[in-house]
């Protein structure tokens, strides 16, 4: 019974890399399956937009200064939508302990939520935008703004993963996300808003390569530090 | 039950007599601004207030850090301590900031960088505050207390920062004079003076309060501790 | 094979683990009972890796914990009362999945090998979520028997299993999970207990209470065997 069982012997980057891929890959084929959580994300991303819609009037004039916030705000509540839910799976069926219980580091854990996480609010995003479009007879889809949205997206996530992972600990779970989270993101949301609304009101660059720089850094900096503290968060 | 230590009386007297000492100041040693008037006054202890508040931030991250490091109680109960201590002043600092701006800019409020982000920090310890309830284990309360004021305490500069820049890039005039706007004023000597004075005299009161609510912290331990041996 | 020496584990002031003295041979079964409460899930978790010791030392096959915690992982399968399989998975994908965790090399034929093993070839494709309790705990013994290790800490794995289930699990836990393998095992049902075990130890108050061989037991049962530990 025992011929087949061998272990690489790989350096421990590349075993590092494939249990990334491989919580990636499991958290992906699972929704790809169930397209619970997407499809959540979704509907309530463009019921948010809806509501704008009527609660901001949005007519040509209030949309030209409006519009990155109105996306990034849907954006972020759709967000927490989705990083309590692939966390719950985790929780509910013991399987944080059996991820925990395998012999990786932890923080191969957390990048490979990270990257599930990213990818599940990327393909929401790759669908509000268009639609946001068409609503609104407007082209908002820019080289530029896709960057943004990708620099923005990446904060978000990385700080996201981290919370929900304590959320999804405490008694109070989901309600807990959203209050965590919405304080200390806006720094990366602020930034966000910022460089989107430059590329879509076409403003010279110098006035939106500081935002973008600042993207940048605090995607550098949260994602640093959630990964040092992860260990905290998952282990007693 | 232990008493109260000595040297904490003492600090009790002296941090009354020195806020006494700072009230004579700000009301009679300090000079009457010419373009606000009286209510000018408010902004030494808005900004003393602010101070102890900062003390009370920086102190909550690095007793973060140091209980994530130790894993001992005890900087729990400091990190509790600070965040309270810290919550309450940012408070009292964004009411005297109120009362403050609203006969010189006619407005209770404005998006001043260093007035919203008092208010995003109180928020982020009312978060911290909601996360600690929501936890039984006092183990993992602690541990998942001190990477949220961690985390806190790095969020709240870049938010800061952002702010700022968000300000500079478009600059809002609120009210009237845009010196005035964003809070400039010509401080004499004497109200450098007062000014200096009243944040010492706050970082005194900060280390008395501080002190109580860290030895209140052990109390409320040891009580817990008998209670347990009494079920048992 | 297992070495446990002085564990204290304690959650804030409560102290769960007081001082337990702890020792496993190569091949032996031990049963852990002992009453709700007396530690014995967090003892568990203590040598899975999952919760640090306060003080004391562990060490799993020579590797001590929790400074050596990969390697102990390697060597430890691991089955609780929950089944720590992902629903939207089929029951093929969650042991890759796993195997991948572990950095298995032919997956593939260890797959259908341990899906044989436990007796699921049939339902390889089915979602998990579509299993019953006593399907996907087979299947949570073949997840952990997947690498191969040396010792085996179960969890309360009859927990939610009714009568049909139990005696199939019991098949599987002795045949797959147990052959040859050092185990621990936590129980509240004393009659798996003694038709599994080697050795019975019996845990109350944070500490092993007393402990029996199989060959010991026979005079009596483990009834008043674990009545009279308790009542000592």
């Amino acid at each position: 019974m025992n011929k087949a069982i061998t272990r690489r012997s790989s350096s421990g980057l590349g075993s590092f890399l494939r249990a990334v891929g491989a919580i990636a890959w499991k958290d992906l084929a699972a929704e790809l399956r169930s397209r619970e959580l997407l499809s959540a994300m979704l509907v309530f991303a463009l019921l948010v937009i809806l509501i704008f819609n009527f609660a901001l009037e949005l007519d040509v004039k209030a949309r030209a200064s409006v519009t990155s916030g109105v996306l990034w705000v849907t954006f972020a509540f759709a967000g927490t939508l989705g990083l309590n839910r692939s966390m719950a799976v985790e929780k509910d069926r013991g399987c944080l302990d059996g991820l925990l219980l395998a012999p990786v580091d932890r923080s191969a854990i957390y990048f490979g939520k990270v990257i599930s996480n990213l990818v599940f609010m990327l393909i929401v995003e790759a669908i509000v935008l268009p639609v946001y479009s068409i609503l609104y007879n407007t082209n908002l889809i820019s080289l530029g703004l896709i960057g943004v949205v990708l620099l923005g997206s990446i904060g978000y996530v990385g700080v996201g993963t981290l919370l929900s992972s304590m959320a999804v600990q405490t008694r109070t779970r989901d309600v807990l996300l959203p209050i965590l989270l919405f304080p200390v993101i806006v720094p990366v949301l602020v930034a966000a808003v910022k460089a989107s609304s430059g590329f879509l009101q076409a403003l010279p660059m110098d006035e939106i390569l500081p935002w973008l720089n600042l993207l940048v850094v605090y995607d550098i900096i949260f994602i640093a530090v959630a990964f040092m503290v992860f260990d905290y968060v998952v282990e007693e | 039950m232990t008493p109260t230590p000595r040297a904490l009386r003492i600090l009790e007297i002296v941090s009354f007599l020195l806020f006494v000492a700072a009230v004579w100041m700000v009301f009679f040693y300090a000079p009457l601004e010419a373009v606000m008037g009286a209510v000018q006054k408010v902004f030494y202890f808005h900004v003393a207030n602010a101070w102890v508040g900062m003390l009370g931030f920086i102190a909550a991250g690095v007793s973060g850090i140091a209980y994530l490091r130790t894993h001992d109680f005890k900087w729990d109960i400091i990190e509790v301590a600070a965040v309270e201590i810290s919550l309450v002043f940012f408070f009292i600092a964004i009411v005297t900031g109120s009362i403050w701006a609203y006969p010189v800019w006619n407005t209770w409020w404005t998006w001043d960088p260093r007035l919203t982000t008092a208010a995003i920090l109180e928020l982020i310890y009312m978060a911290y505050m909601l996360l600690r309830q929501g936890i039984e284990d006092p183990e993992r309360r602690a541990r998942f207390g001190a990477v949220y004021a961690l985390i806190g305490s790095l969020s709240v500069p870049l938010t800061f920062m952002s702010i700022r820049l968000f300000r500079t890039i478009h600059p809002v005039v609120v009210g009237g004079a845009n010196a005035a706007a964003q809070g400039g004023f010509d401080m004499t000597p004497k109200m450098l003076q007062s000014m200096l004075f009243a944040i010492a005299v706050f970082s005194v009161i900060f280390v008395t309060l501080f002190w109580h609510r860290i030895r209140i912290g052990f109390l409320a331990q040891t009580v817990e501790q008998l209670k347990l041996k009494l079920s048992q | 094979m297992i070495e446990v020496k002085k564990l204290i584990k304690r959650f804030g002031l409560k102290t769960v683990l007081r001082g337990l003295d702890f020792h496993v041979e190569p091949g032996e079964f031990v049963a852990l009972l002992g009453p709700n409460g007396a530690g014995k899930t967090t003892f568990l978790r203590i040598l899975a890796s999952l919760s640090r010791p306060s003080l004391g030392q562990v060490s799993i096959a020579g590797h001590a914990l929790p400074a050596q915690a990969a390697e102990v992982r390697r060597t430890l399968g691991v089955v609780s009362h929950l089944p720590l399989l992902y629903g939207d998975l089929t029951a093929e994908e969650n042991l890759h999945f796993y195997g991948r965790m572990y950095d298995l090399q032919n997956l593939d034929s260890r797959v259908t090998d341990v899906l044989h093993m436990v007796g699921l070839e049939h339902r390889r494709r089915d979602l998990v979520r579509t299993f019953s309790r006593g399907m996907q705990q087979r299947l949570a013994i073949g997840r952990a028997v997947l690498h191969d290790p040396e010792v085996m800490l179960f969890d309360e794995p009859y927990t939610g299993l009714d009568q049909d289930a139990s005696a199939m699990l019991d098949d599987v836990l002795r045949n797959v999970a147990a052959r040859g393998r050092t185990v621990v095992m936590t129980s509240h049902d004393l009659a798996r207990a003694e038709e599994l075990g080697s050795r019975f130890d019996v845990l109350s108050r944070g500490a092993i209470a007393a402990s029996c061989t199989q060959k010991e037991l026979s005079a009596s049962n483990l009834l008043t065997f674990y009545k009279q530990a308790l009542a000592a």
